[in-house]
């Protein structure tokens, strides 16, 4: 089955997911071989999922772990302190 | 399925039958986690952290309540999201204002989420966006991504939940999640990709790479 442009676009999320059926895999990769505006198109993408997964891009604030715990030391404390507290916040 | 040997759930039984210190080393493997979906929620650094915080705190007071039926990382992440949505109406209610309603009813209209062209590149003026560094640009563009878009969009690429996951943290379907995060991806590379160009050529090398 020969493939447009823009079927292809619709896959380009679960091809890069590898979880597009192996005959529309094929038709795609035939499709790529061709076409320079679908490769540069999934190419790009792949790019911006690379950047987004480093962690250098998301970072976390300076100093976030020593707080969380700090805060959560304290909040343990409390909790034993006094067992009965009642402000219970929903936890899902 | 894995019934051999855990140290996760180990920990977590220890923890609940007395041994709470613990409670430090089970979450530090989740700790950017719950900082990053909070962020989704937030986008705000300094309310995404003080959301974090009341996320893990509130883990541990319910840690008797989780069953092992979700992992524990997909339970943690549940429970941030609330954190983070129960902050955002605190602050949303403290500025009086709520314009920001375009989170559902954008998903049945007809966006544009077809990619970017090679011809488009030049189209594009970006000299804001090129004097920026490309992290920063990544991380701008996520953040202006419409908000189901950013949630799906970081559990999955950014958190790397898979599918079902982030449907269970959500409440919603897988085939949601793969729309949503099909639409996050199509929305960056249209707004990024002029930028990747000037930095990061595409490579043909890579296409034959499938994760």
């Amino acid at each position: 089955m020969k493939l447009e442009c823009k079927h292809v676009w619709d896959y380009i999320s679960e091809y890069l997911d590898g979880t597009v059926a192996v005959a529309v895999r094929e038709d795609i990769e035939k499709h790529l071989e061709h076409c320079e505006i679908c490769s540069a198109i999934l190419d790009s993408t792949r790019n911006i999922l690379i950047l987004t997964a480093d962690e250098r891009t998301f970072e976390l604030p300076v100093g976030y772990s020593e707080r969380l715990h700090e805060r959560l030391a304290k909040a343990m404390k409390e909790s034993e302190d006094d067992s009965t507290a009642s402000d219970e916040p929903s936890g899902g | 399925m894995a019934t051999e040997s855990n140290p996760e759930s180990e920990l977590i039984a220890r923890i609940v039958s007395g041994e709470q210190e613990l409670f430090h080393e089970l979450i530090r493997p989740y700790e950017r986690m719950v900082y990053l979906t909070c962020f989704a929620i937030l986008k705000n650094e300094t309310e995404a952290e003080d959301a974090a915080q009341e996320a893990v705190i509130s883990a541990y007071r319910h840690l008797g309540s989780f069953r092992g039926e979700a992992k524990f990382s997909t339970w943690l992440v549940t429970i941030a999201m609330n954190a983070g949505r129960k902050r955002l109406r605190k602050t949303r209610t403290a500025r009086e204002v709520s314009l920001e309603q375009s989170t559902e009813d954008s998903e049945g209209l007809e966006g544009d989420y077809t990619p970017a062209f090679l011809t488009d590149w030049r189209e594009i003026p970006l000299e804001a966006l090129q004097r920026m560094e490309i992290r920063e640009a990544v991380r701008s563009a996520v953040e202006e991504l419409p908000d189901i878009y950013r949630e799906v969009f970081t559990l999955r690429d950014l958190e790397e939940l898979n599918v079902d996951e982030t449907a269970a943290v959500l409440g919603t379907s897988a085939n949601v999640v793969k729309v949503r995060l099909h639409r996050a991806r199509m929305l960056l590379q249209k707004k990024l990709v002029p930028f990747l160009e000037t930095t990061a050529p595409a490579r043909k090398s890579w296409f034959w790479r499938n994760a």
